[in-house]
């Protein structure tokens, strides 16, 4: 038997001690909810779990400026539920709600589900290659089944889409991540948590080893601004994306694009944040003709694999139709 | 005797085992714990093709707690019988990636496990293939295909009705493979006592392994004995001993400790079996009015380098519509890849999607109703046999969905139903479904108190089979059904065939007929009085079954109408509505019976929209092997779903009139939902499963 040993954290301080000091085999663990599936299958191998599930960082708090700090132990069935979210952050409520099945978001942390590794399937099987598995053993996803890759920001070394659904709606929001390592505490502005895999696909995040999530700050939600999330999948729920968006949309008063905020899930290895497209946006007419011109210019960039192609349609007509129903609610809400 | 006035067949009745099962005292399978016991895992093998070079299991061994690695090189010689998936640990011959190559044995499951990884094999790697492909040159014809029926058949000159037909239509369907991923993954507990062997297992028919495990061990079938109560499904894979049967008596032989091996989800993809992946090429030709005059039906599919299996892909099309000139063939390709195995309907399921979906192309050709276009092409007779049916409810199923669902009112236009995004259609198949019917034996007895016990091997897989039992001995008996319990699931019990084919229960249900009767009978011998350590009657259907089942074609029918929604801006396809009419002889259970066809719809729905296995290419195995990668319907794919039946009297079947159920639920509804998606986007799409990939309009 493989064995390991478990912890259960009391304070943070502790338990990033023990992963930065001389513990190279040990993980943080969550909700266990994806970490636990990967020991199963051999992918990870822990020497010691360190449960950081039960440290202090489970509230949902009000901040001064009107945004909100989440703990990074909040399940994301309480977050999904949090009053607040619900109405002031929707975007991010759907997209929890969208994801897993209500039993896995019972467990599921917010820490855990930003570091949810990928779903590709040769990731997944311990007696094939993967360079982020082991790197330099090549990626058989790229000729393989990739029907479910990534078309934009993948590399010759990996095309794996990164599966969370709630990190492409704190992404749209601008979110900041809280961490704390070895060297102290400091901040990540979403998207810079998650990296493109270049040439390191074993990386799938800019965290150094030891580093602890701790908790996401949300910015005070824009009073205008109007957002949802709208996931494509395979079957009608408890399956990942294909294709996902998270969407703000703000207007001016002449009904044109004043702010728009677009990530993408099931496109990239991170959730991809469509600057592209916004910026086309900014000042054109709250119209489908705007939208799709918008989504076409974001989606220039993809590159689409030989069984993936239909991503690229598939994310542009999800992208008018999102954008044109937020619209409509602006509209209604502004009385227009 | 006393009387009772109204008869336990046809009374609504939930499982006797209900609350067994829900408060968890029902035992399964892995559940025993026969004392002293070890447990096995399996290491498979990472290649689809080779040879075993060697195999060091010395890391594996120096773990603590592994009792033992059993693989080719040392595991005692068994047997060979027809499925050579059995003949496991006896070659180093490599026929597919997954296939069992060594056993590991440890004190716990853990240990096992993880010794399973230590055990260090270098492979002979051979080039292989996995892919069906039509152009494979070695595809070649199997003479006879699953059930015993030929390959073939010809009626007339197909060729020239097809030339001379007013319409035709010419058309390929392709349908992946499908696992069956039953609930519960199989799983057995053996243990030998001396040259006596007990298996715990989780089947669908506990005397079928007992004869097959005793021929792989070469004992007498009194020497080995299966017991399974309680089994989480099967749908086909638990139909015949998988692999792992063999290997848990192995290394039990080996270790002289009780073995217990549960096989993970991800291993059922492998080696349990699953459906054929099929590429089915459909020709019809009909008259101007919407007779045809030409069926044909051929259908590719594939199977392993161990073992040749053939569904019976076009197999039900000898007999669905009339048609003077009809051929049917089936061609199969060796691949290396697992043996498929039966998953419910085989056959009927991926045959009668191609056939009824190819009809509704036709009724589009032709601009005739598609209800009106079956009817119009309803047989007299069993078109390839002569012979008369049974009886056949497909019209009056046709008729009355039609008019349930409302389907008078359809406009036949593909692509102009549109509310918001949703590209809205309706679309309707035939089911049918064969009602078979095999030999078995039962006895029932009489306690001096009054109760009743009927005995026999039968299985219940979760369908309800052990309540259904009950209230065919309530009525055979002429008592109420609290009195009668029926004990099934252990081949120590009166030998019985199978939990498949949809013939369990005229199967079963004819032998505790007749056992009953016998007893009745010697009840009333002693003039109504029955002794106080009871009376017993034992009874064998052969004679009974070999004499009645010639001279009629017996089939039930179906009819399935749905209504489905493609969303035209993202290809997502729903189905809002699923109605579903049976013709199915007598039902004798309604509430089992709903379950069982409402779960065949659900699984054709799942068929149709989200199930495939994905062959990797490279390596040789199906990639998405879990129930995250492998879609099964959700409830949330499920929109508004009814099944309902019509009173069918056949006196030409069993004695309780009935055809099975089990199966007939799932053939036909992926065509109505293919059919239904033309008729709501004009594209028709001619593979499944009906992607969003597949319907995006791009
Ligand atoms: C069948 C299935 C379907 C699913 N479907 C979806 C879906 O549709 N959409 C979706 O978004 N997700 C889906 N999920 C994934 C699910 O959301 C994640 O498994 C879950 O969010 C992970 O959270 P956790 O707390 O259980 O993480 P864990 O499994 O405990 O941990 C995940 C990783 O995060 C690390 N970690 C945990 N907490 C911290 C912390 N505070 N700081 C630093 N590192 C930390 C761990 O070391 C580990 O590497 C699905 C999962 C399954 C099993
Ligand atoms: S896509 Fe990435 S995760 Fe998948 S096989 Fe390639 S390297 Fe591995």
């Amino acid at each position: 038997m493989r064995p390991f040993a478990y912890e259960r954290a009391e304070e943070a301080a502790g338990a990033i001690a023990t992963l930065t000091d001389g513990a190279p085999g040990a993980m943080y663990l969550g909700g266990g909810t994806n970490l636990v599936d990967l020991m199963k299958l051999g992918v990870a191998a822990p020497d010691l779990l360190v449960d950081v599930s039960h440290l202090p960082h489970d509230r949902v708090e009000q901040l001064p400026d009107g945004g909100l700090r989440i703990g990074a132990a909040v399940l994301n069935s309480t977050l999904a539920a949090d009053r607040t979210v619900r109405e002031r952050y929707p975007v991010l409520s759907q997209a929890l709600l969208a994801g897993a099945s209500g039993q896995l978001r019972n467990l599921a942390t917010v820490g855990g589900n930003l570091l949810q590794r990928t779903r590709c399937a040769y990731f997944m099987d311990v007696s094939k290659p993967c360079n982020k598995r082991v790197p330099g053993s090549g990626c058989p996803a790229r000729e393989g089944d990739h029907r479910n890759h990534a078309i934009i920001g993948h590399s010759e070394a990996c095309v794996a889409t990164h599966p969370s659904d709630m990190a492409v709606a704190l992404v749209a929001l601008g979110a900041t991540v809280e961490v704390r390592g070895a060297a102290g505490a400091r901040t990540i502005p979403l998207p810079g948590l998650h990296r493109l895999p270049g040439d390191a696909p074993e990386r799938d995040t800019v965290l150094d080893p030891g580093d602890l999530i701790t908790a996401v700050v949300l910015p005070p939600s824009a009073p205008g601004a109007v957002s949802r999330y709208r996931k494509i999948r395979d079957r009608a729920s408890y399956a990942f994306a294909v294709v996902s968006i998270a969407a703000l949309l703000e207007l001016d008063e002449d009904g044109a694009v004043r702010e728009a905020r677009i990530a993408f899930g099931g496109l990239a290895h991170a959730p991809w944040r469509a600057l592209v497209a916004e910026e086309e946006l900014r000042g054109l007419p709250a119209t489908a003709e705007s939208f799709g011109r918008a989504a076409d210019a974001e989606l220039a960039q993809a590159r689409p694999l030989r069984d993936n192609g239909f991503k690229v349609p598939l994310a542009r007509n999800l992208t008018v139709r999102t954008l044109g129903e937020l619209a409509a609610q602006a509209e209604r809400r502004s009385g227009r | 005797m006393s009387a009772v006035g109204s008869l336990a067949i046809g009374t609504p009745t939930d499982r006797v085992e209900g609350r067994e099962k829900v408060t968890g005292a029902a035992r399964y399978a892995f559940e025993q714990l026969p004392g002293d016991h070890a447990y096995a895992w399996l290491v498979q093998s990472e290649i689809a093709s080779g040879e075993i070079l060697s195999l060091d299991a010395s890391p594996a061994l120096a773990q603590e707690g592994v009792v033992a690695v059993a693989w080719a090189g040392n595991a005692p010689r068994v047997a060979e019988v027809d499925d050579r998936e059995l003949s496991v640990l006896q070659s180093r011959t490599i026929s597919y990636r997954g296939q069992i190559v060594a056993v590991v044995v440890a004190e716990s499951l853990e240990t096992a496990r993880e010794a399973a990884a230590h055990v260090r094999i270098d492979y002979e790697v051979r080039d292989h293939e996995v892919v069906l492909d039509e152009h494979d040159p070695a595809i070649y014809d199997p003479g006879t295909v699953n059930a015993g029926y030929p390959s073939e058949s010809v009626q007339g000159d197909v060729a020239r009705a097809l030339a001379r037909a007013d319409a035709a239509v010419d058309v390929t369907y392709r349908t992946p493979a499908f696992h069956n991923n039953a609930m519960e993954p199989h799983a057995t507990v053996a243990l030998w006592d001396g040259d006596d062997l007990t298996l715990y297992d989780s089947n669908q028919g506990a005397s079928t392994v007992r004869d097959t495990l005793a021929q792989v061990f070469e004992l007498e079938p009194e020497q080995v004995r299966v017991i399974s109560p309680h089994v989480g499904g099967g749908f086909g894979s638990k139909g015949t001993p998988r692999p792992h049967v063999v290997v848990a008596a192995l290394a039990a032989r080996m270790t002289g400790r009780p073995v217990k091996l549960a096989i993970t989800r991800q291993q059922m993809f492998a080696f349990t079996g699953y459906r054929t992946p099929t590429i089915q090429r459909l020709r019809l030709g009909a008259s101007g009015d919407g007779q045809l005059t030409a069926i044909v039906h051929e259908a590719l599919q594939q199977s392993s380098r161990l073992r040749e299996f053939t569904e019976q892909t076009a197999v039900a099309t000898r007999m669905m519509y009339a048609a003077p000139n009809r051929r049917t063939a089936h061609r199969l390709a060796r691949l290396d890849v697992p043996t498929p195995s039966w998953m419910r309907a085989p056959g009927e399921a991926p045959g009668m999607y191609a056939l009824e979906s190819a009809l509704d192309e036709l009724a589009v050709e032709l601009a005739i109703d598609p209800v009106e276009l079956r009817i119009r092409n309803e047989p007299p007779l069993d078109p390839e046999r002569g012979i008369p049916f049974s009886s056949r409810g497909l019209v009056a199923c046709l008729r009355l969905g039609a008019e349930r669902f409302g389907w008078a009112e359809r406009d036949p236009t593909p692509g102009v139903r549109r509310e918001g995004d949703w590209l809205v259609g309706t679309g309707v198949a035939a089911s049918t479904y064969p009602a078979y019917r095999s030999p078995a034996t039962a006895t029932a007895r009489a306690e001096g108190d009054g109760s009743f016990v009927v005995r026999i091997a039968a299985s219940d897989i979760g369908t309800g089979g052990r309540t259904t039992l009950t209230l065919i001995a309530a009525d055979a008996l002429d008592q109420p059904a609290a009195r009668v319990t029926v004990e099934i699931g252990d081949s120590a019990l009166p030998r019985a065939g199978l939990a498949g084919g949809s013939m369990g229960t005229a199967s079963w249900g004819t032998a505790v007929t007749l056992a009953c009767r016998a007893l009745v009978e010697r009840i009333e011998a002693l003039g109504g009085h029955v002794p106080a350590d009871g009376l017993e009657a034992h009874a064998d259907s052969s004679d009974e079954v070999r004499a009645t089942d010639q001279g009629y074609s017996r089939h039930a029918y179906g009819a399935q109408f749905a209504e489905v929604r493609v969303d035209a801006v993202t290809g997502e396809a729903r189905v809002s509505r699923l109605l579903g009419i049976f013709a199915a002889g007598r039902i004798i259970n309604p509430t089992t019976a709903r379950s069982q066809f409402l779960g065949g719809m659900t699984m054709g729905l799942s068929m149709a929209l989200l199930e495939e296995s994905v062959m990797d290419r490279e390596f040789g195995d199906y990639l998405n092997h879990d129930l995250a990668g492998y879609h099964v319907a959700s409830h949330a794919d499920v929109g508004e779903l009814e099944a309902d039946w019509i009173e069918e009297l056949d006196d030409h079947l069993n004695p309780m009139g009935s055809k099975g159920i089990g199966e007939i639920g799932i053939v036909g509804t992926a065509a109505a939902i293919g059919n239904a998606v033309f008729h709501a986007t004009g594209r028709r799409v001619r593979e499944l499963p009906l992607r969003l990939d597949r319907l995006l309009a791009t």
